[in-house]
């Protein structure tokens, strides 16, 4: 699946920093624990130390380990005094996962900025929760079109498809690294000789690749005319009202049904039956008549679709 | 003209070479060239990387360690000091409760080799369970604070903190805050100096702290502070920055870098010590501009003091008590203050929010044992860890946390004030370690009803995975002594003890029946090692046989991050699919699910 576009193409030459740059340049790099936004932030910040740039990257990475959000500040001028960027102050935007790009889009400067976003998804566990029949998945809905109404330049970049057919995923982040060296004005060698010294040697042929391919691919995006993200398939919505059918003679008491219900609405009765205690919280997810060693409990979904349940 | 980042400890190549270093690198780039020859620490974000920084640098050098806890490793300084060293001792804010009982002594001994505290605060609650201001804690206990604004500044400051040490004979503490310990900005590097070693000084007057010693080392203490106070006035680390006259600011610290970036062109007396406050100073800077603010992150320590000056001074009614500056806020505040325009309106188009808290990883230990917590149905006091991460869906498996070793002790009172529920207290092994057998020992004393589940993953994974007393290696990665904690435990007295191993999620469900059932202290230990440290565990990932799925959900409770949902449904539900690149192949969902199909994957697959 191709989703890679250049949402809001432009043709403009790369930032000429190098005489002019007055006030610090603001580059917010941000994705999910792992995904490698400290390396980004690091090259980044290694280039514009070498140019004679004063540099603050500050990141806050306490849980970034455990799959949370994770963002890099990256400011470089020839004073820098706050080490954080202000909302609205990015210049550049790389997010290396599409909700966490959506997340810090306000950070972006509206009139000037640029965002550069991996269409990679990773959608968090706490966005498949709900146990509800035709729950959708609580992931950014956001369309390319509200996206490139909110940015004056954006590209959204296949950079993990990418660095998969390069055979190593991990190097997503670099492919990104390719993308905003159109940006910034760099010198070509600079950018692959940094980039290399921040890679294990044995990945430096596949890094080296994966920076040609995100520079490239920009490039051809400036040209090209503007395509948009293919529309995913939305959940189709279905009605049931769950409703437990137990047959008290064969329930002996055992509590698995109570102790494993996870919306906590079975309890055991005076007679020590199970009963559902609170049809409400009940979602119909049969898992205490998958788990009943007794088959003593039936969930039937009463529903507006009942051939679903004659079908079974 | 390009040259490649050095390491911190690299060798330098020229005088003053300029590297990027972090806050925490510079602290410890410090205290190696200021000749510190003992560190000690417990890890606590946001200050672990400073010992683990130390730790790079030569052996012969200096000595630092992992210390069982915060108040431990203040001791280890203190004696490293008693003994003629300079030392090191950080933490992170709430590591100094721990350890403030040792520290409102030491004040009062004072120092022989240098003593330097840093307190690494945690402003806007990143990775803790409050955001006290450790400031307090420097005005309690009459010592100087220093407060660096950016790396370059942590570097000299450290340095400088370990003269004044020597030169006042106070410990003196260097206050750190998340984002100053976690950004990286250049910093000019030196040699370290050897310090020529002191002897023991056999002064029982000042280093025994009797009621007769305390009353005369209390008076000491301040005299000492008026004498800070007439050095702070006149050292290089407070700097009176003439601009407009109309209003001054006062600040220190990390806010003063959001002041400037606000402010460029104001009138600025930048404190390099927010304890003690040189008043004459004080009094010169507010009389000679219209309106005087002090800009402070929490709490108004220097507002106080100043308006108990008689001075007018006006603060936290722009800037908030509560949460992390950034220039957003002291710009609002400015603004409120009439000071500023206010800025045009962004006219922010708001995505909708993806939640995406931390999660326990693929894999993780804890999953399972959380699932038996859950269905005992028991009221749960937890601790601080990972862990605490189980007290959001699905798991819900913990009631409370409060601090460092807290679960138990709290069981304990929740057993005596009659709650009807079976009590089970969760705790990891460096929390254990840390804090919790002083409780352990408690709850057997007083026989009381509960259950301890010890999680023990062999490492002290929430702070990134570091080494402690039950792991069988040092800070420097040498073998070490490793804790028996069943034999430990058992000599605190605790009857019933068993070890199981969590992934093996029937045997932990009925383990902690029996445990819980027990009348009296039952621990029960789940022997599993982190996925994540001290190595990356992965083995073959699983896959669902997603024809057979039913979609129960069953397997999602587990709040694995490697499970998802498909694009394929099952009586309106999601059926469910498994990413190779995340599962580790802990066979914990193959284990729940209903109808058994989740399997080892096919070749294929590989990552």
């Amino acid at each position: 699946m191709n989703e890679q576009s250049n949402i809001a193409a432009s043709t403009r030459e790369p930032v000429a920093f190098n005489a002019a740059l007055a006030e610090p340049f603001n580059v917010l790099i941000v994705g999910v624990g792992g995904q490698g936004v400290i390396m980004v932030s690091k090259v980044l910040a290694s280039l514009a130390q070498a140019h004679g740039f004063e540099v603050k990257q500050s990141e806050v990475h306490g849980m970034a380990k455990r799959g949370g959000t994770v963002f890099s500040h990256v400011r470089f001028g020839p004073k820098v005094w706050s080490p954080t960027i202000a909302k609205g102050e990015a210049d550049v935007l790389i997010a290396l996962e599409w909700a966490e790009g959506l997340r810090w889009l306000p950070h972006l400067r509206r009139d000037t900025g640029v965002f550069i976003c991996d269409t990679k998804r990773i959608v968090p566990p706490f966005a498949c929760r709900s146990r509800r029949p035709g729950a959708p998945m609580r992931y950014s809905t956001e369309t390319a079109e509200q996206v490139s109404a909110y940015v004056s330049e954006a590209y959204a970049i296949d950079a993990t498809r990418m660095a998969e057919e390069l055979g190593n995923d991990r190097a997503a982040n670099v492919v990104l690294l390719g993308a905003l060296s159109t940006v910034l004005e760099f010198s070509l060698p600079e950018w692959e000789r940094t980039v290399t010294s921040f890679v294990p040697k044995k990945t430096i042929a596949v890094n080296t690749a994966a920076f040609e391919l995100g520079r490239n691919w920009i490039a051809e995006a400036k040209t090209a005319p503007p395509s948009d993200m293919p529309a995913r398939s939305a959940p189709t919505q279905t009605n049931y009202t769950p409703r437990l059918e137990i047959t008290d003679a064969w329930c002996k008491s055992c509590e698995i049904c109570v102790k494993l219900c996870p919306e906590h609405c079975l309890e055991l009765d005076a007679d020590r039956i199970a009963k559902l205690v609170a049809p409400e919280k009940c979602t119909g997810c049969r898992l205490c008549e998958w788990l009943c060693p007794d088959f003593a409990i039936r969930v039937h979904l009463d529903a507006e679709q009942p051939a679903l349940e004659a079908a079974r | 003209m390009h040259t490649p980042w050095q390491a911190a400890t690299a060798p330098l190549r020229e005088p003053k070479e300029l590297r990027p270093l972090t806050g925490n690198e510079a602290i410890a780039r410090a205290a190696w060239e200021a000749g510190v020859r003992v560190a000690a620490a417990y890890p606590g974000t946001p200050s672990t990387e400073i010992l683990e920084n130390l730790a790079t640098y030569p052996v012969e050098d200096l000595h630092a360690q992992w210390s069982t806890n915060e108040k431990v490793a203040l001791d280890v300084a203190i004696g490293a000091s008693f003994a003629g060293s300079r030392s090191l001792c950080a933490m992170k804010h709430v590591g100094l409760n721990v350890a403030a009982d040792a520290f409102m002594t030491l004040t009062y001994i004072g120092v022989n080799g240098g003593l330097v505290l840093v307190v690494c605060d945690d402003p806007g609650i990143h990775s803790s369970q409050n955001e006290q201001d450790s400031r307090y804690y420097a005005k309690l206990a009459t010592i100087p604070v220093l407060e660096p604004s950016d790396a370059q500044e942590a570097y000299e400051f450290t340095k400088l903190a370990y003269e004044i040490s020597e030169q006042f004979d106070t410990p003196v503490m260097v206050r750190s805050t998340t984002r100053l310990s976690h950004t990286r900005s250049t910093v000019s590097v030196g040699e370290r100096c050897e310090v020529p070693a002191r002897v023991f000084l056999e002064q029982p007057s000042k280093n025994v702290m009797i009621p007769a010693h305390a009353r005369g080392r209390h008076v000491a203490v301040l005299q000492r502070e008026d004498k800070l106070k007439d050095y702070l006035a006149t050292a290089a680390i407070t700097s009176w920055e003439n601009g407009d006259s109309s209003f001054g600011i006062i600040t220190a610290g990390t806010c003063y870098p959001y002041v400037r970036e606000v402010l460029p062109n104001a009138t600025v007396l930048k404190l390099g010590a927010s304890w003690p406050l040189p008043e004459t100073l004080l009094r010169d800077f507010c009389a000679s501009v219209e309106r005087v603010f002090v800009v402070e992150e929490l709490e108004p320590i220097i507002e106080k003091e100043i308006a108990s000056l008689g001075i007018k001074v006006e603060g936290k009614r722009f800037f908030p008590r509560a949460g992390e500056f950034s220039p957003e806020v002291v710009r609002a505040g400015f603004v409120q203050a009439g000071l500023l325009p206010a800025p045009p309106s962004l006219n922010a188009w708001v995505p909708e929010p993806v939640v995406r808290p931390p999660v326990l990883c693929a894999g993780c230990p804890h999953t399972s044992s959380y699932m038996a917590v859950r269905a005992s149905g028991a009221r749960v006091a937890g601790d601080i860890g990972c862990y605490t991460l189980a007290v959001l869906d699905p798991l819900r498996g913990i009631d409370t946390c409060v601090a460092m070793g807290s679960s138990i002790g709290n069981a304990v009172g929740m057993a005596k004030a009659g709650e009807t529920k079976p009590i089970v207290a969760t705790i990891g092994d460096s929390t254990f370690l840390h804090a919790g057998i002083p409780a352990l020992i408690d709850a057997v004393y007083n026989q009381a009803d509960i259950a301890v589940l010890l999680l023990d993953n062999h490492i002290t994974a929430m702070t990134g995975g570091q080494e402690h007393p039950g792991t069988g290696k040092t800070l420097r990665g040498e073998p070490a002594p490793r804790v028996d904690y069943e034999a430990l435990i058992r000599a605190c007295g605790v009857q019933w003890v068993r070890t199981i191993d969590s992934y093996d999620l029937a045997g932990t469900h009925q383990a902690l029946r029996e445990a819980i059932a027990y009348r009296g202290v039952a621990v029960l230990i789940s022997n599993r090692p982190c996925v994540l440290d001290p190595i990356k565990i992965k083995g073959p990932p699983l896959e669902v046989k997603t024809s057979e799925c039913t979609a129960c959900q069953s397997c999602m409770n587990l709040g694995c991050p490697a499970l998802t949902w498909s694009d394929e449904w099952f009586e309106g539900r999601h059926r469910v699919k498994i990413d190779p690149a995340l599962c580790i192949g802990c066979t914990l969902c193959a284990q729940v699910c209903t109808i058994d199909c989740i399997k080892i994957a096919t070749p294929a697959v590989t990552s």
